[in-house]
């Protein structure tokens, strides 16, 4: 083949469901790597104008600059039940809420368990970072024990501080779950695993198969006090231990749909 | 000739440097003579090699979508819809 | 229609049903469990949208998503469970997206009882959330004026883009009445439901339903577009009505379930040649200060009668202006008075006796 026979072509852009406003992210959070999965399986499945998303409170309450469809913003801990509300009144519609860990496990905790228990044709993404970002490096349900936070500065204290929650374990529980799984964003083959679990947790939701939940292991190199590239390594060190990768939840039909695809 | 080539926006990019820790040919370096009109060092492609393959992993792991990848491929392999997917 | 003898709860459940509710959202709590019940049966029926949710909390944040799409949408509770939805009522006020919720009042503070009462009125009809909002406070006396003034919640609420509540308490929501319900109006396909509403961005850039503010700047001017908002629904949209005023030399003012009971009272003292009259607020927000300020104008003295310890009597206050004194007669924790304790109290006022509870300024 001679260089006459060959063009320059394009091969990665930015996808069409995200907007073109710079995040206000920190440098190297995974928030905007995530974003740019939901945006790119919103895209390849054609959904981008049936799509309502919900945002939570933390880093990410300003999500809705971010996404080119059609947003609502929840309260801290209620998105699952404000997106029943959309769901179940926009027929057709694909409704995703986007939570960090305080949104979902702490305040939020009776409205995931119930939109589960529901099995409310939802797909929840779940940032779990293990430690409350937006107001400055809090402990959260999922902070690991010993970790030092602003509020367990002398690191997590089981006895007086509980243990992190597993939430895949919890939600995989209710019936009315059907596909809840946990990946990681720390690196480029886990990035991949985690867009393909985000496809099919929105297939899931297209076909009707009850509440499915794709848990991304995240970081947070502000508040943990390091930098980008060692922040990764610490999810995959510290983060993937307590909280293991895998398909907690897997509807059958849920599980043909992957094959087929 | 380089099979691929990357061009970062430095309005975009936040100097995180993740991009340059997951390049295999390890053509992205950080820009420390200039910076962004946010205040960081941007990335940036330093191929003088041609080694860059368009392989696209710096794009999988940029959290501000700040790169756009091309690649040399065979004419009729550019016909196909851009795959605006990594 | 024909009168049917209906409960108040139910009638308000079937009332916005009529009205073209699409959505109820709720969770159950004493006395207007009867309510989330009907449209449990009556909402599937429908082919329209219940979902009893695990708390009040959930539940007025789906009134808040179901309202974000443009939907006609509802939710109804008791004092307690209210509390639970402040939080939810000020982001869908700060959010402008229409919202109807029925208040049945029962004794408090805290679990308190099941029993009426109208100790409620300050959160209310003072906003209840945190922030500068207002919603729009109907209060009905009777099982028809909470049938009407349900269904004209849902219009009010999407004429304003605002909150309406229907105030009421655990008598009427209990009662038994003759009563009309209106005919049914079909619900609106979704195609037409408002511009603004989350439908999906097909053919249009996309919508965003927020309450965020982040600038202070701009966060100020959104509170004076909904100043704006407050001030053309308080120049529309108040409603009350006057009984035997025009002579009167005492003014009796009371709400709901008191009015009624002093409507009674204030007939029984007229039989006895005392000049009295009742002004009953039905709008609480906007309230009917023009009205009672030309009420104490007219009168010697006001009495201001109320199942709590006295909340509406600061807007009498307010309107009489010092003018004349502002006696109160009120019972508490679930307590109803009845017309005879209203009598004698309208008697001790005509008698020139101060009448009120200790504390509360005569």
């Amino acid at each position: 083949m001679t260089e006459a026979d060959m063009v320059e072509s394009l091969i990665y852009t930015k996808p069409g469901s995200l907007t073109h406003v710079g995040t206000h992210y920190c440098p190297g959070c995974t928030h905007g790597v995530a974003h740019r999965l939901v945006a790119e399986t919103l895209d390849e499945m054609g959904v981008r104008e049936q799509t309502i998303g919900v945002a939570p409170v933390g880093c990410s309450v300003f999500a809705y600059n971010y996404f080119n469809v059609d947003f609502a913003e929840a309260a801290h801990g209620r998105a699952p039940a404000m997106a029943t509300g959309l769901k179940r009144l926009v027929p057709g519609s694909i409704v995703f809420t986007y939570q960090g860990d305080g949104d979902l496990a702490s305040i939020g905790a009776a409205e995931i368990l119930h939109a589960a228990g529901r099995g409310e044709n939802i797909t929840v993404i779940f940032i779990n970072n293990a430690i409350y970002g937006m107001t400055g490096g809090q402990m959260a349900p999922t902070t690991l024990p010993g970790q030092k936070t602003t509020s367990s500065p002398l690191g997590r204290d089981v006895e007086t501080q509980g243990f992190p929650f597993k939430m895949c374990e919890i939600l995989a529980q209710m019936d009315g779950s059907a596909y809840v799984v946990r990946r990681s964003l720390h690196d480029v083959a886990n990035i991949r695993k985690a867009k393909k679990a985000l496809r099919t947790a929105f297939e899931v939701q297209r076909a009707g198969l009850g509440f499915s939940m794709v848990e991304l292991l995240s970081n947070c190199p502000t508040n943990w006090g390091i930098a980008p590239a060692a922040a990764l390594t610490w999810i995959e060190e510290h983060m993937i231990p307590a909280f293991p990768l895998g398909d907690y939840k897997v509807h059958p039909a849920a599980a043909a749909i992957d094959k087929a695809r | 000739m380089a099979k691929g080539r990357i061009v970062v926006d430095d309005v975009l990019c936040k100097g995180c440097e993740l991009c340059t820790t997951v390049c295999p040919k390890d053509v992205i370096h950080m820009a420390m003579d200039r910076l962004t009109p946010r205040g960081y060092h941007p990335a940036a492609l330093v191929d003088p090699n041609g080694d860059c393959t368009g392989c696209a992993i710096c794009a999988v792991i940029c959290p501000d979508v700040a790169i756009t990848v091309y690649r040399w491929v065979p004419a009729a392999k550019a016909a196909e819809p851009v795959r605006a997917s990594v | 229609m024909a009168k049917e003898l209906l409960e108040g709860n139910v009638a308000f459940a079937e009332a916005a049903i009529r009205a073209g509710c699409e959505a109820y959202f709720g969770y159950p709590i004493t006395p207007q469990t009867e309510a989330l019940e009907h449209m449990a049966r009556r909402m599937p029926e429908l082919g329209r949208v219940f979902v009893q949710a695990e708390s009040e909390v959930a539940a007025i944040n789906m009134v808040y998503g179901a309202a974000s799409a443009g939907a006609r949408v509802m939710s109804s509770s008791s004092s307690p469970g209210v509390s639970l939805m402040m939080e939810g009522l000020s982001y869908i006020a700060g959010s402008e997206v229409p919202a109807v919720l029925v208040d049945i009042m029962r004794g408090g503070p805290g679990l308190g009882n099941i029993a009426p009462s109208q100790g409620d009125y300050n959160q209310i009809v003072k906003g209840g959330g945190h922030g500068d909002y207002r919603p729009i406070v109907l209060a009905p006396a009777t099982v028809q004026e909470l049938i009407d003034l349900t269904v004209l919640a849902f219009d009010l609420a999407e004429k304003y883009r605002w909150i309406v509540i229907i105030l009421a308490d655990g008598s009427l929501g209990q009662m038994m009445e003759p009563a009309e319900m209106p005919p049914m109006r079909p619900v609106r396909p979704i195609r037409e439901r408002a511009a603004w509403a989350l439908t999906g961005a097909k053919g249009r850039g996309p919508n965003v339903i927020s309450s965020i503010y982040i600038d202070p700047a701009k966060e100020e001017v959104f509170n004076y577009k909904l100043v704006d908002k407050m001030r053309t629904i308080e120049s529309q949209e108040i409603r009350l009505r006057e009984i035997l005023t025009e002579d009167a030399e005492i003014g009796v003012v009371a709400f709901g379930t008191a009015g009624r009971i002093a409507q009674s009272a204030v007939k029984a003292a007229r039989d006895e040649g005392i000049k009295v009259g009742l002004l009953r607020p039905i709008s609480l927000y906007p309230y009917p200060y023009e009205a009672a300020r030309r009420l104490s104008q007219r009168v010697k003295s006001l009495l201001v009668v109320e199942m709590n310890r006295g909340q509406m009597i600061e807007d009498v206050r307010l309107a009489t202006e010092g003018r004349v004194p502002v006696n109160f007669y009120g019972r508490m924790g679930g307590m109803v008075p009845m017309p005879d304790e209203v009598l004698d109290a309208i008697r001790r006022v005509h008698a020139g006796e101060t009448v009120g509870l200790p504390g509360v300024l005569a």
